[in-house]
C-alpha cells in the first residue's frame, strides 16, 4: 500500500515503536518518542533548509544517512539516531564549522562539540571566515565570521515569516555570505528592522546592539540576567514578548517560537521600541502640583 | 486567518500598523488565499494584494453598496443563510439598487470591472474575511461604514464560521480591554448596561457604593462639555489629547482653560505640561502586573520585568490611594484581587483565573466558567438551528455621503493620515529608540500635484487647512492618486499635524474624521530644495 493512502505511519526509533500522521518528520516523531536529535539549521518556526547535516540519522535500507529535520517517516522504517557512523558524521560537521567560524557565543554548539568530542585543533592551518563586524545602526550588528550559513535568517526574512526578502545567500563556495542586494548597507536596503533574523540566529552572528555593547565592554554577566514574559505595548495584536534584562535594564526582546500569535516573530516596535522605559530616557518620577 | 480563502483588506495598512497579524495574512496568501485591498493609497499591505481598489477618500459606502448590489443581481448571495439568520433583506436589496457599478465607479474612482471582480471573488469564496482599521472608522459616518461591511458578510454568510468573519483590528494593546472593563460611557465591565437596575445593583453591592444610572460622556462629548463650561475638571491617564485630538489647537485651548487638569503618565507629555497635577506612573507592560486584552479578545498577562524608577507608582495603586483619601476602603488592592473581583461581576470573564491565564497563551472571551475553553470566533450562533435563542441579525441601510469637509478652490487637496511602521501615535514611546527607517515626517503627494505646484522632492512647503497650517517637506510618490496627500501624526514636537485635521465627528461613535481634511499646499520660496 502506498504511504500516501495511510492515515497513520508506524516507525521504529531506537527500538521504540511510534505511530504518527503521514508527513510527520523523523525529528518530530523522535520528539514524540522522547528521543532528542541535535539540530542547527532547523527551527520549529521555519521550513527545514537541509543545510547543516547535523541531524542526520540512520534509516535501515537507506544507503546514506538521512536528515531527520525534513525526511518524512515512512511506513515500517527502522531508524537509529545514535551510532558510530552518525557520531563521526556529526563530529566532522562540528569540526568543519569550528575551524571556519567563531562559535564561542553559541552555547548549544559548544555543548555538541563536547558531546561528540569534536577537535578542530587537529586541522592545521584551516581556512577561517574573516569579516569585519558590520555596525550600521543602533539596533543590531552583523558579525559574519560567526555565520554558519544555516539559512535561518534568510528564511525568516523571506517567505517563512516576514516576506521582506532583504537578505539572501550571495557568492560561491567558501566566499558564500548572507548579504543584502549588492551588499547595500542595511539602512539603505529593503530591511524593515523586525529583527526576526536576529531572533533565529544560532551563533550570535546577528546580535542585538545592546548585547554587543555589553560584551565589548566586558560587562556581559549571564548570572545577572533574567527573562520575563509580557505583552507588547504597541498595537492591538497582543504579541508575547520575552524581556531579557541584566541588572534591571532590558538588553534584548524575543518572542517564544511556539506561540500561536507570534511564532517567535516581532516587528521593529515590539523588538526595539522598549528603549523609552529606561535611561537615557528621562521618566517622570516626582509628582508635581502647580501653584 | 491562515485557513481562509479570501481576504478583503479595507481601510487597513496592517503590514505597517499590525505587522505580526499581517504575518498570518501572508501565510494565508502563501497557502493560496486571494486578497483584494481597498484603500485610497497603494499601501505596503495593498502591494501584496491580487487587486487594489484605490477609492476616493470617504466613498466606502458607495463601494460597499455597489458590491452588495452586484452580488444580489448576480444571484451570488446566500439565500438560505439570509432566510435563516437575517432580517431586512428585501428593503436592503431595494435600497442598494441605485448603487450601480457605473454610479459607484463615478463616485469612488474605482473601475467598474474591479468592483465587479471584488463582488464575485468575495461571494464565490468558500470562506472569506473582511479586515478593517481606522480607514473605516475615522470618518464622520464611521459606524455606517462598518455596517456597510457587515451587510456584505450577512449577504454571503461569511461570518461566524471557521475561516470567515469580520475583523476590526484594534490599534492599541489594551483598547479592547479598556472597553471590556467598562471604560465606555454607558457600560459597566463586561459590556453590561449601566441603565439596567439589576446589573447596577450587583455592582453596587460589591463596590459598596450606589452607582449613577446616567451614562457618562465619551471623549468627544467631554471636549464639547468643556467648551460649554459644564465640565471643569479632567483626570487623564496615559493619554495625550493635547497632541492626538483632531483640530488640536482647539483642544489645547479647552484643556488649558479647565479648573483642574490631572495627568497620570510616564512622561511630561504636552498634555501633562498643561496639567495642574502630574502623577508619575510606572510602565504598565514592563514594570507592573496585570492583564491586557488584544484585538482577538485574548486576555493575556503582563508582568514586571524591571523595577520602576523611584517615585513612580502603578496606575491601580495611585487610583486606590486617591480613593482611600476620599474615604473609600477598597477590598481588592492587588492586580490579581482586582481581576478576581472583575470575574465575580463580569460573566464573560468568569472562567479566566490567573492560573489559567498563566498556563495558556491567554483566553478569549466569553469564557464563562473554569472549564470553558474560551471563544476563538464570535457569531457562531447565526448558524445554529434556533439562533442560540437570539434575534436575527439585521441588514442596515447606509447611504453614501462623502467626507464632511468638501474640497474647495481654496483647499483643493484631500489630506488623509495614518501610521508608519516604526512609530506609534503621538510618538511618546516610539521616539525613544533610534529607528534606521524613520518615516512619516514628510507629506506624501502625487507627482502630478508636485508638477502642478512646481515642487521638487524634499522641498519645504506650507500645508494649510481651514484650521491651521504647518511647514513640512514633500515626498513625491509616483503611485499616489492626484489630489491626495498623506502623512502621519507621530512627530507633533516637529510637525504639529493635528492642527490641520478635521474634528467633525460621528454622532454614533464619537470618532473624529481624521481621515479626511481639505488642505492647500503652498510653495514657500523659489529656493533650492533640501535633499
Amino acid at each position: 500500500m502506498s504511504d500516501s493512502l495511510l492515515t497513520e505511519v508506524t516507525v521504529s526509533i531506537n527500538g521504540a515503536t511510534v505511530s504518527v500522521a503521514p508527513g510527520t518528520t523523523i525529528l518530530e516523531a523522535a520528539a514524540i518518542a522522547g528521543v532528542e536529535i541535535p539540530t542547527l539549521c532547523w527551527a520549529s518556526n521555519l521550513t527545514p533548509a537541509n543545510a547543516c547535516r547535523l541531524c542526520v540519522v540512520e534509516m535501515e535500507e537507506s544507503r546514506t544517512l538521512v536528515p531527520a529535520c525534513s525526511r518524512a517517516c515512512e511506513q515500517g522504517a527502522v531508524i537509529h539516531t545514535e551510532s558510530e557512523r552518525i557520531a563521526v558524521n556529526r563530529k566532522m560537521v562540528l569540526e568543519f564549522l569550528d575551524t571556519t567560524n567563531d562559535l564561542t557565543q553559541s552555547p548549544e554548539l559548544q555543548e555538541l562539540i563536547t558531546r561528540y568530542e569534536a577537535d578542530s585543533s587537529r586541522y592545521t592551518e584551516p581556512s577561517k571566515m574573516q569579516d569585519d563586524i558590520k555596525i550600521e545602526d543602533d539596533l543590531f550588528v552583523r558579525a559574519y565570521d560567526r555565520c554558519v550559513l544555516c539559512y535561518k535568517c534568510v528564511d525568516a526574512c523571506g517567505d517563512d515569516a516576514q516576506f521582506t526578502f532583504a537578505i539572501s545567500m550571495a557568492g560561491r563556495g567558501f566566499d558564500t555570505r548572507v548579504s543584502t542586494e549588492f551588499e547595500t548597507p542595511l539602512p539603505e536596503s529593503a530591511c524593515v528592522y523586525c529583527g526576526n533574523c536576529v531572533g533565529v540566529c544560532p551563533t550570535n552572528a546577528l546580535q542585538f546592539k545592546k548585547e554587543f555593547d555589553l560584551r565589548e565592554a566586558g560587562q556581559w554577566q549571564p548570572e545577572h540576567q533574567t527573562t520575563t514574559e509580557t505583552i507588547c505595548s504597541y498595537c492591538g495584536v497582543g504579541c508575547t514578548l520575552e524581556l531579557h534584562t541584566q541588572d534591571n535594564e532590558i538588553y534584548k526582546v524575543t518572542s517564544p517560537a511556539d506561540h500561536s500569535v507570534t511564532a517567535g516573530h516581532l516587528c521593529i516596535k515590539g523588538r526595539f521600541g522598549w528603549q523609552y522605559v529606561q535611561p537615557p530616557t528621562r521618566r517622570l518620577s516626582t509628582p508635581n502640583i502647580s501653584s | 486567518m491562515q485557513e481562509t480563502d479570501f481576504v478583503l483588506l479595507w481601510g487597513s495598512n496592517a503590514r505597517e500598523a499590525h505587522p505580526i497579524y499581517f504575518h498570518h495574512v501572508l501565510k494565508g496568501l502563501k497557502g493560496g488565499a486571494k486578497m483584494h485591498a481597498v484603500d485610497p493609497r497603494r499601501t505596503a499591505s495593498a502591494k501584496f494584494a491580487d487587486a487594489w481598489l484605490g477609492l476616493n477618500v470617504g466613498t466606502d459606502i458607495a463601494l460597499a453598496n455597489a458590491v452588495a448590489r452586484e452580488i444580489i443581481v448576480s444571484e451570488l448571495h446566500d439565500k438560505a443563510f439570509i432566510e435563516h439568520a437575517t432580517t431586512g433583506f428585501e428593503e436592503f436589496a431595494a435600497h442598494v439598487q441605485t448603487y450601480t457599478l457605473e454610479y459607484a465607479s463615478s463616485v469612488t474612482g474605482v473601475p467598474a470591472e474591479a468592483i465587479q471582480a471584488l463582488a464575485h471573488s468575495y461571494a464565490n469564496a468558500p470562506t472569506a474575511q473582511i479586515l478593517w482599521t481606522l480607514g473605516i472608522t475615522e470618518h464622520h459616518n464611521g459606524v455606517d461604514n462598518v455596517l456597510s461591511l457587515c451587510n456584505l458578510a450577512l449577504l454571503t454568510g461569511h461570518v461566524g464560521r471557521w475561516g470567515s468573519g469580520l475583523v476590526p483590528l484594534r490599534g492599541q494593546n489594551n483598547v479592547q480591554g479598556g472597553g471590556d472593563m467598562g471604560a465606555l460611557p454607558n457600560k459597566l465591565p463586561g459590556f453590561q448596561d449601566i441603565t439596567d437596575d439589576t446589573v447596577r445593583r450587583r455592582f453596587s453591592e460589591t463596590y459598596g457604593v450606589a452607582l449613577n444610572p446616567q451614562p457618562g460622556l465619551h471623549l468627544t462629548l467631554m471636549f464639547e462639555a468643556m467648551a460649554s463650561g459644564s465640565l471643569k475638571g479632567l483626570y487623564v491617564i496615559g493619554e495625550n489629547p493635547a497632541d492626538s485630538e483632531a483640530d488640536v489647537s482647539h483642544s489645547r485651548k479647552l484643556l488649558a482653560e479647565l479648573d483642574l487638569l490631572i495627568v497620570q503618565d510616564i512622561f511630561l507629555t504636552r498634555t501633562a505640561e498643561l496639567a495642574d497635577i502630574v502623577l508619575p506612573a510606572t510602565v504598565a507592560w514592563a514594570e507592573s502586573e496585570g492583564t491586557v486584552t488584544s484585538s482577538e479578545r485574548r486576555v493575556q498577562r503582563v508582568r514586571a520585568a524591571v523595577d520602576a524608577p523611584v517615585g513612580t507608582r502603578d496606575d491601580h495603586t495611585i487610583i486606590g490611594q486617591i480613593a482611600e483619601l476620599l474615604g473609600a476602603k477598597w477590598a481588592a488592592d492587588t492586580p490579581e484581587a482586582l481581576w478576581n473581583e472583575l470575574r465575580s461581576l463580569s460573566p464573560m470573564h468568569s472562567g479566566m483565573s490567573y492560573e489559567r491565564l498563566e498556563e495558556s497563551e491567554g483566553l478569549q472571551w466569553p469564557c464563562t466558567d473554569l472549564d470553558h475553553p474560551g471563544t476563538p470566533f464570535l457569531h457562531g450562533w447565526l448558524w445554529e438551528d434556533d439562533l442560540g435563542g437570539r434575534d436575527r441579525a439585521p441588514f442596515s441601510i447606509t447611504e453614501h455621503e462623502g467626507p464632511k469637509e468638501q474640497l474647495t478652490d481654496e483647499f483643493p487637496i484631500r489630506l488623509t493620515t495614518g501610521r508608519a511602521l516604526d512609530s506609534y501615535n503621538t510618538g511618546v514611546q516610539s521616539r525613544g529608540y533610534q529607528s534606521p527607517i524613520r518615516s512619516g515626517l514628510e507629506l506624501e503627494i502625487s507627482h502630478l500635484d508636485a508638477e502642478a505646484l512646481n515642487l521638487a522632492q524634499g522641498e519645504l512647503v506650507r500645508v494649510s487647512s481651514p484650521r491651521g497650517s504647518v511647514e513640512m517637506e514633500v515626498d513625491i510618490k509616483s503611485h499616489q492618486a492626484e489630489g491626495l496627500a498623506f502623512t502621519t501624526f507621530h512627530f507633533p514636537e516637529l510637525i504639529d499635524l493635528n492642527l490641520l485635521t478635521n474634528d467633525d465627528w460621528d454622532p454614533k461613535s464619537g470618532t473624529a474624521e481624521f481621515k479626511a481634511a481639505a488642505i492647500r499646499i503652498d510653495k514657500l520660496t523659489s529656493g533650492t530644495p533640501r535633499v
